[in-house]
């Protein structure tokens, strides 16, 4: 860890979600971006192109032929020695599937924004967040913001959280498509050169670097015996519960840095007297906070509990939070076909028999969900497990009635 | 020109360890050998999926003593695109060699390969090309020739081997050769002559693959060489904006010179059930690429 | 051990004689070399896939059988024949 960090000179700027991460690897000093447009990701890496094109980064911006080649390149700038970033959406994430599960594998850092959309057909731009879940099982460590000061704040921190060498594995920050990457919020950003004694360049020796002239390494030939292969899952899983401890203490650094502390896997919002907790990830979280407000002035006593990081999966946190609770409702704003929704099916082994629980599907597809919305089915959960015990609704659908 | 006494300084150096995975006879060994010759040792490789991923053997142990990155099927000339631009960031000039397979170039890294040459990528991109996926266990690729047999053409394939050097050359990259591993010296100057120009350079290099072909074990020079003197492989060099017959295949411009093309094709069995119309319908093909060939050499005088 | 050392071994490898096995095993030929026909031409070394012929200073050539996996190519290459693909086991 860095030596004694004091508070930043901080410049409070307003700027879209996508800008504000295009910030974030500017101030990270990364060597290699690769960029192919999807939406919503695009003004990620149009306004990159831009601050190289104005010498406000010094970088290889490498224009690829599809999304597939856009994380193949980054991971051999990884591969490299290099600090590198891209940024993609649903149907893009979805063609460097492969090259997701080569990348962490191969226990090389790497950044990666993904800007939450749902996935066709029908062809649909909106936000769902099926396509960063979709993700879960590859060995990226995934991350997602609720606003744009989030989403700035946990692109910068990726860098720091991936190449440490207790982890090494790739992040990806999610943030929600249109509701965050295309709304202005206002956030503070520290200067580069406070960010630059926090953050240092990557050091390429770390876990290796292929390089002409360097060491006669092969990564990935095959194993003498497959015991190896299943070794190198378990030291991944290693790394991905040091992950957990190395997030604590990057963001408690980062704290010091920004005067922002965060939670650092998940944030519990009026949890600490909450007989009922929600649960969610990203923007629509604020809306849940809005709801939990209307319904604690109705005496309901609820709370929000934010997951930030899905992978390395909370489990601590989870559990703590949920102990002694009545009852558990959880928001997906995806769907996995034939099971229903991810965090649902994720949480429900945690929730104790007499636990109420309800696992809502809503947002499918991008449709707003209001705050009186959630306060409503929140609502209903809670009466219903007043009047008649704990319950237990693994697939609830909503839906509401679209006009003519 | 590299000559026998200059490559006699590596007479004991093994560039690849041996007692690898490949089959007896195998071509790629041989190329790759000549590679190494060509850039002294001092190179990384990226290396998509195929025989050479399964040819170095196994974990804890590789047969390749420079640093190498096994790569998936279709992404070689994008990691290399980014493994590139890392080291020339840290000022590291050395050599970033994609060795890849015909299937990979061709076919399923098609669009990597384009976009890698669009961009004049300053990688060596070396398609060592034994005609199938073999190391799946031969079959058709891109680069198949017409009316080979193959597992899935067993009849012999109906479509035309790809010409994925000359795709390269519409790229418009600086550098673009044809080698063959039965002609090393060429192969291995042109490795050199690519290795003085930045930018995106493609060698398409012939590996006649005995179990592929269906052929002995030994013949895996012979067939090269004859590919060659039937005119059935044509040496050229493309160095930025010249295309020139490279020496070995310059007297086979001319039709009488070329051995009889039976030759090449009797010692090879997935050729075995061809009939007379067809051995002269391939010679028609082999006329027609000389006749390209040529053109272009005056195109790119 | 860091995450970097436990990579080694595993996901990682180093150069080393014999990866593939002990491929001289694998011989039904083996190639002989008549010494007083060979003409030191270093062909032989030049073309060898498994890299087990030695072209020595003295341009002498010298084969590994521990790895090789008598292919042929060595006998079929060689200009003066000097290369005799004996059957193993024959004495």
């Amino acid at each position: 860890m860095t030596g004694q960090i004091s508070l930043a000179k901080q410049v409070k700027k307003v700027l879209v979600g996508d800008h504000a991460v295009a910030e974030a690897v500017k101030l990270a000093r990364v060597n290699v971006i690769s960029a192919y447009p999807i939406t919503p990701q695009t003004l990620i890496v149009e306004r990159i192109s831009e601050m190289i094109e104005r010498g406000e980064l010094k970088a290889d911006y490498i224009r690829v032929e599809s999304e597939f080649a856009a994380l193949a390149t980054v991971y051999g700038a990884a591969a490299g020695g290099a600090r590198a970033f891209t940024a993609t959406s649903s149907h893009g994430l979805f063609y460097m599937y492969e090259m997701l599960w080569w990348a962490a594998a191969s226990r090389v850092p790497l950044v990666m924004a993904v800007v939450t959309r749902a996935l066709g057909p029908p062809w649909n731009i909106h936000d769902e967040h099926t396509d960063l879940l979709a993700i879960r099982d590859s060995g990226w460590i995934i991350g997602m913001a609720q606003n744009v000061q989030e989403a700035f704040d946990m692109t910068l921190t990726a860098f720091k959280i991936s190449e440490d060498e207790k982890v090494l594995l790739p992040v990806a920050i999610g943030l929600d498509g249109f509701i965050l990457s295309h709304t202005a919020e206002p956030l503070d950003i520290p200067s580069q050169e406070d960010v630059g004694s926090w953050l240092p360049p990557r050091n390429p020796r770390i876990p290796y670097t292929i390089e002409p002239g360097g060491e006669p390494i092969t990564m990935g030939n095959l194993p003498k015996n497959d015991v190896y292969h299943a070794l190198l899952k378990k030291y991944m899983d290693e790394s991905m519960e040091n992950a957990k401890k190395v997030i604590a203490e990057v963001y408690d650094e980062y704290g010091k840095l920004t005067g922002r502390n965060y939670g650092p896997l998940t944030e519990c919002y009026r949890c600490s007297d909450a007989k009922y907790i929600a649960v969610s990830m990203g923007a629509w979280s604020g809306d849940i906070m809005g709801a939990i407000e209307r319904l604690r002035d109705e005496g309901y006593p609820v709370g929000l509990l934010r997951i930030r990081y899905l992978r390395p999966f909370p489990e601590e946190d989870i559990t703590a939070w949920i102990n002694g609770a009545k009852g558990v409702i959880v928001f997906d704003r995806d769907y996995s076909a034939g099971l229903g929704g991810v965090l649902a099916s994720e949480i429900s082994g945690f929730i104790p028999s007499n636990v109420s629980f309800e696992g809502v599907l809503a947002g499918l597809g991008g449709f707003d969900v209001s705050p009186d919305e959630f306060r409503g089915i929140i609502k209903e959960f809670i009466d219903k497990t007043e009047r008649e015990g704990p319950i237990k609704i693994r697939k609830y659908w909503y839906i509401p009635k679209v006009e003519g | 020109m590299v000559t026998m006494t200059e490559l006699h300084k590596y007479g004991t150096r093994k560039f690849i360890m041996p007692g690898t995975a490949a089959c007896p006879g195998c071509p790629l060994q041989v190329g790759m050998r000549q590679l190494a010759m060509a850039l002294d040792g001092k190179f990384v490789m990226v290396i998509p999926a195929g025989c050479s991923s399964i040819i170095p053997g196994t974990a804890p142990y590789t047969a390749y003593t420079v640093p190498v990155l096994h790569v998936p099927f279709a992404s070689s000339p994008a990691v290399a695109s980014g493994i590139v631009r890392a080291v020339r960031q840290r000022g590291n000039e050395g050599p970033v060699v994609v060795w890849a397979g015909d299937g990979a170039t061709a076919d399923i890294g098609f669009a990597t390969l384009s976009g890698a040459a669009y961009r004049n990528e300053d990688i060596l991109y070396i398609m060592a090309d034994n005609e199938a996926y073999m190391n799946t266990g031969i079959q058709a690729s891109g680069t198949t020739p017409w009316m080979a047999w193959t597992t899935t053409s067993p009849r012999g394939k109906t479509e035309d081997k790809k010409d994925v050097a000359l795709i390269m050359l519409m790229h418009k990259v600086p550098y673009v050769a044809t080698a063959s591993i039965a002609y090393p010296m060429d192969f291995i100057d042109k490795v050199r002559r690519a290795m003085q120009v930045k930018g995106f350079r493609f060698i398409h290099l012939h590996a006649p693959c005995p179990p592929g072909w269906k052929m002995d074990d030994a013949y895996t020079i012979r067939a090269a060489r004859l590919a060659v003197e039937t005119g059935a492989w044509i040496l050229w060099e493309y160095n930025q904006g010249k295309l020139t017959i490279s020496p070995p295949s310059i007297p086979f411009k001319d039709r009488a010179r070329r051995k009889p093309l039976e030759e090449y094709l009797k010692i090879q069995g997935r050729f075995a059930h061809l009939k007379p119309e067809d051995i002269k319908l391939m010679e028609e093909k082999i006329d027609r690429q000389w006749d390209l060939i040529l053109k272009l050499a005056e195109i790119y005088k | 051990m860091s995450v970097a050392e436990k990579l080694k071994g595993l996901l990682l490898s180093t150069p080393a004689a014999g990866a593939g096995g002990r491929t001289g095993t694998w011989r039904v030929y083996r190639p002989v070399v008549n010494y007083s026909k060979c003409t030191k031409c270093g062909l032989c070394w030049l073309y060898c896939p498994e890299n087990v012929i030695d072209w020595l200073e003295d341009k002498n050539v010298r084969i590994n059988y521990d790895y090789c996996k008598g292919c042929g190519i060595c006998a079929d290459v060689c200009p003066v024949k000097a290369i005799d693909m004996v059957r193993e086991g024959v004495v």
